[in-house]
């Protein structure tokens, strides 16, 4: 036989009757966990003689890797985008309301602010591990204020800016700090953006095109600079023409880097983009597609104002506007009811809407080895979900974080 | 030797696992008195496992007090392999059932010194009381586990080479190509098999149809080494329609006439929650 032994005394769970996304598919498995990892069962019976010291019966449930939202504005009256004395109880809040969702690792998002709000709000987000207390945090997402005037969208014009003399040296004053920042979304037609993205691409920094009016070529240029993202496709860009298809002509663009792979945002809500729109990014680009929420502080709360950054916006069901406007602004749907409505919308695979909220996202930020999947020896980060994608029960590092009680709370 | 015939592979792969159903659960296993099983993989035995899962599934059979020897393991493939013994029998039983994974040997064939391991597995057989019912198929050269033609009949544990019809008929698994199909094998030998109480062999299709006739109706012959089995005191051949096709019509009459006592075998078909 065998004689690897190995040395760990840890509890071995096996959770039973369920069906895992393993392989790109739904497959009847079972689920096996150590110290916080997906573990390798036959390895585990053959190496080690080790058997599970807990069986869990799902019952039947679908068991799919923890949702990551890489576009997340805020939640439950928290606003990232606003400096206040409290700011770490707000994203502590936040990541705990998450769990419900399915969000397992997020990207706290701060939209277009002045300078003074980087400077106060980065030094207070720090990249952590999920948990009993919350989601865990991959780093924050900048989007702005490197960004166009003409396509703001709710951002506040006031703080909009270009790269002056220094280019990344502005970036870098007027962030104050890259330690903790894992997404940058700009506008790659600004000058010497090119440059820029080189810089944030080598720091390991992912770059978003999105709230611009560049062209297709200014687009794949930016692509060749290091650029992989695109901040929710549709919003904020130019249209897409038959004659320039934009920063849209990226999904099907043949002056992608070999090897590279664009990956896109889509916040499908059902509000943000039509229906038939969500189907033909889809369609076109379909192992691109990442579903991010862009949840503003008035998620979770009832209707009515609440703030995002410098701007006051005005909720009324899932539709969010600048107060007074009909300018969209972010949105209040749920990362689970996005998995839900993307479904719905594209008649997709039930493994084909999950991975859009997992695989794909871990895939986006170089993750994909400990995060987005249940291979063996990933993190177990994973969500319990009936057949309709309601999530049932969330699970960080193996232990359960979340449960949906009897009552439906 | 009993053949017992039924119609069509899922009546005998489901005659087999209720036979050996019956045979652990009469037993009475307990802690210090495991049953041992000897098993086989290949295609023909799938039928059966899957049915014994279904009885363990519902309560009515447990491998806690069983103790597992596999026939034979391919040499030089990682044990992780797809298309390995063990990754077989984890995917196609063991991951289902509730069997201790101390008690379920099956052969390293990529130990340091192959023969010491063979000689290992002896030993561990041997430790454990030797084999109560050791189930096994038939190659349609005629061979049992890898023990191909030529193999000595009073052979044991060993480091041997596959024959070209045994590769042909692996390569399937290996994406039809014959030339990532592994060319050795550590098998238990025929004289290994002979020392168990009782063995029962699964012959299922048409394709096996010519090895079995040369099992049991020519002589006992190195060149058919299940033929060996017609000097153990009980043995059973459970086999289909279409591995009949090549025997005599009167052993074929004469062993279906006796199917009502063969049955008395397997119904009742017993439960351990009974117990």
């Amino acid at each position: 036989m065998p004689s690897n032994k190995s040395v760990s005394d840890a509890p071995i769970a096996q959770f039973t009757n369920c069906r895992i996304l393993r392989d790109r598919r739904l497959q009847r498995e079972d689920l096996w966990v150590r110290e916080g990892k997906i573990l390798n069962p036959e390895k585990l019976f053959f190496d080690e003689k080790g058997s599970a010291d807990i069986q869990l019966d799902c019952k039947g449930s679908i068991i799919a890797p923890g949702f990551i939202d890489v576009q997340i504005n805020g939640g439950f009256g928290v606003d990232f985008s606003m400096a206040t004395d409290d700011f770490k109880s707000g994203i502590d809040l936040v990541s705990q309301k998450i769990l419900s969702h399915g969000v397992t690792s997020f990207c706290p998002t701060l939209v277009t602010s002045p300078p003074s709000v980087y400077h106060q709000v980065l030094p207070q987000i720090s990249v952590r591990n999920g948990g009993a207390h919350g989601a865990g945090i991959l780093g924050a997402h900048l989007e702005g204020p490197f960004i166009s005037k003409e396509k703001k969208g709710a951002h506040p014009e006031h703080c909009i800016r270009t790269f002056e003399a220094g280019a990344f040296q502005d970036l870098l004053a007027t962030y104050g700090s890259l330690d903790c920042v894992r997404i940058v979304t700009l506008a790659p037609e600004i000058k010497r953006s090119s440059e820029v993205i080189r810089e944030l691409t080598k720091r390991g920094i992912c770059v978003s095109l999105g709230h611009s009016v560049a062209n297709l070529s200014q687009a794949e240029e930016a692509v060749q600079h290091g650029a992989t993202f695109i901040t929710h496709l549709f919003n904020a860009m130019l249209p897409f023409h038959h004659r320039d298809p934009g920063i849209v002509g990226l999904l099907t663009s043949d002056k992608i880097p070999a090897g590279r792979r664009v990956f896109y945002g889509m916040i499908s809500d059902g509000i943000h983009t039509n229906p038939a729109a969500l189907r033909i990014a889809h369609r076109a680009h379909p192992t691109g597609l990442v579903l991010v929420t862009d949840a503003i502080a008035g998620m979770g709360l009832a209707p009515g104002r609440h703030t995002l950054g410098q701007q006051v916006v005005e909720i009324d069901g899932l539709n969010t506007y600048i107060a007074g406007t009909k300018t969209l602004s972010g949105s209040v749907a749920t990362m689970d009811a996005c998995v839900r409505h993307f479904l719905e919308a594209t008649g997709c695979s039930v493994e084909t809407a999950l991975e859009a909220a997992s695989l794909h996202p871990a895939q986006l930020l170089g993750i994909e080895h400990k995060k987005g999947t249940l291979d063996y020896d990933s993190d177990a980060d994973f969500l319990m979900l009936n057949d309709s994608l309601y999530v049932q029960a969330t699970y960080i590092a193996g232990e359960e974080v979340w449960r949906q009680d009897v009552l439906g709370m | 030797m009993r053949l017992v015939i039924l119609e069509d592979y899922d009546q005998a792969s489901e005659w087999a696992a209720k036979y050996i159903c019956n045979r652990i659960i009469q037993f009475k296993p307990s802690q210090g008195r495991y049953f041992t099983l000897g098993l086989p993989t290949g295609s023909t035995p799938l039928g059966c496992y899957k049915k014994l899962i279904e009885y363990h599934k519902n309560g009515d059979l447990s491998f806690k007090y069983v103790k597992t020897f596999n026939m034979d393991e391919y040499v030089g493939l990682p044990r992780n392999h797809p298309e390995s013994y063990h990754s077989y029998m984890w995917n196609n039983f063991f991951k289902h059932i509730d069997i201790d994974p101390n008690n379920a040997h099956i052969l390293d064939g990529n130990a340091p010194d192959l023969q010491a391991e063979c000689d290992a597995f002896e030993k561990k057989i041997e430790e454990a009381g030797g084999i109560d019912l050791f189930v096994g198929g038939i190659g349609p050269d005629g061979h049992i586990a890898f023990n191909e033609p030529g193999s000595s009949l009073s052979s044991r544990t060993r480091l041997k080479t596959l024959a070209m019809d045994t590769i042909l008929a692996n390569a399937k698994y290996f994406d039809g190509d014959l030339s990532k199909v592994p060319t050795m094998a550590l098998t238990v030998g025929v004289g290994t098999v002979m020392d168990a109480r009782e063995v029962m062999i699964l012959i299922t299709g048409a394709h096996k149809a010519f090895a079995l006739y040369k099992a049991i109706e020519e002589g006992v012959n190195h060149m058919w080494t299940v033929s060996a089995f017609q000097q153990h005191p009980r043995t059973i051949f459970v086999c289909d329609e279409d591995a009949t096709l090549e025997l005599r019509v009167k052993t074929v009459k004469y062993f279906k006439g006796l199917m009502h006592v063969h049955n008395k075998l397997v119904d009742p078909l017993y439960s351990m929650k009974e117990n």
